[in-house]
């Protein structure tokens, strides 16, 4: 939990004349960690990253990447972070071995080790058997694969997707996170953003909710679950009797219980309580017919965090009137 | 809020990375079909004209300075070869740098470019020195050609001076290019379409060449209007309409190469640039007192591109990298 920190923003403001698009962030992101940058369109994801990066001056705040200020330092940084932008292009007229060739030769590596690093990563990517073809013939999903052999052609100590599953098939998503998990391995730093947050869920250690250029929640998948669902795990359980209810409310550990259809029931429960949910059922003289373990979705965290926004804000309406 | 980098202290040279711009854009250039189009183009030109200049002056004789007609002379129907380059050296600089900027942006490549350890200076700086040389490039080769065709028709060697007046011609030229390069890129810059930033650029072209002269005209005499009819009075009229016309490239250009490739030229007066051919008497000029004649030109030339350039440098820091 303590290993060095990678990057770290302190109130990081951006304003657009007068409106906030970065709302004082607070961000820390540490070695080898995957942390996902999550929220709707307009949230400021972008945003944050261009000024990580050093290509849009930030209004007010702090930035330090890999120890650098990217304001101050951009050549530095970006000499060491990797940046996969917003559905990437290329150029479409050149192969994929000649567009990566450009970007070597931007980071000053000579000829030579320009064409054996390109070689190199368009191998470690798997497209080395399109690597003389025209970029104008590629697939959505090998573009975004190129656009990756692009950010580790510099061999970058942090890498920054931006949306980098937007726009893909289901099938090439999954290829696409089953890279990042690679790279993962590899011990490279990975900050990603995404509007869809159960496409991204599966790799993030990290997660930090973005909503209106403020971070409003922050944690481990799990972590957040507990925060706004109040219960990290569902159980869903289905059981004929009497009303069951009440027992199962019973045992330690169970937060709530809905009963909202004739013999289901869904536990809100702290841990994986399965066993002490089916024991109870039994001794009550119930029936079990099925039980299952639903892990709570980003997606429903989500929603739920939502949902309570707008009843303040409705709240705070109200209040006004 | 404009985000400049200009003021701040920053790491680095501003040109790393440039030469890495310069080799991809220029083969970028040499590789494209509208540099081949326009490379045919001004090769033809350059054929025909030579071919009817070195016709007229086998009937015309003798010259000291055989070589340089084979610019500046024309067969009727067909103009002299310096006639085209007023135009087709901005077409071809025009088609060099229109989608310079605004073609990262629609490709999206921009962010992607940018994100590598260069400063946005060697980006644009590297698209201008690529175009210039490219232009540079296809120049030489036919300034090269035009000489080979003349040895070949006229069967004899350029003297030295006209070899060293072909070459201040050159670079003229070269430089008259750099002007039309700078204006297609700042357009590239304010335009995301390419096509409006060609036709900008072209209608700019066209205001100088056609209607620049006419307005000259029509300004010196509402300035200085011509009541009595006194000489001074024309005078003044005369020299302010030239001096506005000098604020067109058009003119600067082919006064200067006036003054390169006719030596008999003593003034860049009241020469009307389609006086080109015409045989003004008198002993021909030394090389170097025509090179001095033509200088202000070159350095009016070479100012306007570097404020160009640096109008573009402007509007290029100020722009979000997204698109
Ligand atoms: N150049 C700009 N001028 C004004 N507003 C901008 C500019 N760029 C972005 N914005 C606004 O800032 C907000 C955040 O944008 P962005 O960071 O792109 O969000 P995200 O990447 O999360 O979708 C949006 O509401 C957007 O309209
Ligand atoms: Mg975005």
């Amino acid at each position: 939990m303590s290993a060095e920190v990678i990057l770290e923003t302190k109130n990081l403001t951006k304003l657009y004349g007068d409106f906030v698009a970065v709302d004082g962030l607070n961000l820390t992101v540490r070695r080898g960690e995957v942390f996902g940058l999550l929220g709707p369109n307009g949230a400021g994801k972008t945003t944050t990253i261009l000024m990580l990066m050093g290509l849009t001056e930030p209004t007010d705040g702090e930035v330090r990447v890999l120890d650098l200020d990217p304001v101050r330092q951009p050549l530095s940084v970006k000499a060491r972070v990797g940046y996969l932008p917003e559905r990437v292009g290329f150029y479409d007229n050149l192969t994929a071995r000649e567009n990566l060739t450009y970007i070597a030769r931007l980071n000053g590596l000579k000829r030579q080790e320009a064409h054996e690093r390109v070689a190199e990563t368009l191998a470690q990517i798997g497209l080395e058997h399109a690597a003389d073809r025209r970029v104008g013939t590629f697939s959505r999903g090998m573009r975004q694969r190129l656009g990756v052999a692009d950010v580790l052609i510099k061999r970058p100590q942090l890498i920054i997707m931006d949306e980098p599953t937007q726009g893909l098939d289901p099938e090439a998503a999954r290829e696409f996170l089953d890279i990042i998990r690679r790279l993962k391995e590899t011990g490279i730093t990975i900050l990603l953003s995404s509007h869809l947050l159960y496409q991204v869920q599966a790799v993030c250690d990290r997660v930090g909710l973005f909503h209106r250029g403020q971070m409003v929640l922050e944690g481990t998948v799990p972590e957040l679950a507990r925060q706004v669902l109040g219960g990290a795990y569902r159980i869903r359980l289905e059981a004929h009797g009497d009303d069951l209810s009440a027992v199962l409310r019973e045992i330690p550990g169970v937060l709530a219980v809905h009963h909202d259809a004739p013999a289901i029931y869904d536990l809100e429960a702290e841990s994986d309580l399965r066993a002490e949910a089916a024991a109870a059922v039994v001794r009550a003289g119930g029936r079990l017919f099925s039980l299952n373990i639903e892990e709570s979705s980003l997606d429903e965290v989500y929603a739920h965090y939502f949902q309570q926004y707008q009843r303040e804000q409705e709240e705070v309406e109200h209040a006004a009137v | 809020m404009p985000q400049s980098d200009v003021t701040r202290e920053r790491e680095g040279s501003p040109w790393t990375g440039l030469w890495a711009v310069v080799a991809k854009e220029m083969a970028d250039h040499l590789t494209s079909v509208r540099m081949l189009i326009l490379e045919v183009l001004i090769l033809l030109t350059a054929t025909g004209t030579v071919y009817a200049a070195t016709q007229n002056i086998r009937n015309t004789g003798n010259d000291k300075f055989i070589f340089l007609k084979l610019f500046t002379t024309s067969q009727d129907p067909i103009p002299a070869f310096v006639g085209f380059l007023g135009f087709l050296v901005p077409l071809t600089a025009i088609a060099l740098a229109f989608d310079a900027v605004n073609g990262e942006f629609n490709q999206r490549t921009l962010s992607r470019v940018l994100a590598q350890p260069i400063y946005r200076d060697a980006l644009l700086f590297g698209k201008f020195l690529a175009g210039l040389f490219t232009l540079a490039l296809v120049l030489t080769t036919i300034w090269l050609l035009i000489i080979g065709l003349g040895i070949l028709r006229l069967g004899i060697p350029p003297s030295g001076e006209e070899v060293a007046r072909g070459l201040w011609f050159l670079l003229l030229t070269i430089f008259y290019g750099g002007i039309w390069l700078a204006l297609a890129m700042v357009f590239s810059i304010v335009f995301r379409q390419p096509a409006t930033a060609a036709l900008a650029s072209i209608a700019v072209w066209l205001f100088f060449t056609v209607f620049w002269g006419i307005i000259s005209d029509l300004l010196a005499q509402t300035i200085h209007p011509i009541r009595i009819g006194l000489p001074e009075e024309q005078l003044a009229q005369m020299q302010l309409a030239l001096a506005l016309t000098r604020i067109s490239p058009n003119t600067l250009y082919l006064e200067a190469i006036i003054a390169t490739l006719n030596p008999t030229i003593r003034s860049l007066g009241f020469v009307l640039p389609m006086q080109l051919q015409g045989a003004l008497l008198g002993a021909p000029l030394p090389l170097g007192q025509s090179l001095m004649l033509s200088w202000p030109n070159l350095t009016g030339l070479v100012a306007a591109t570097i404020l160009l350039f640096a109008l573009g440098y402007v509007l290029f820091q100020r722009q979000e990298v997204r698109a």
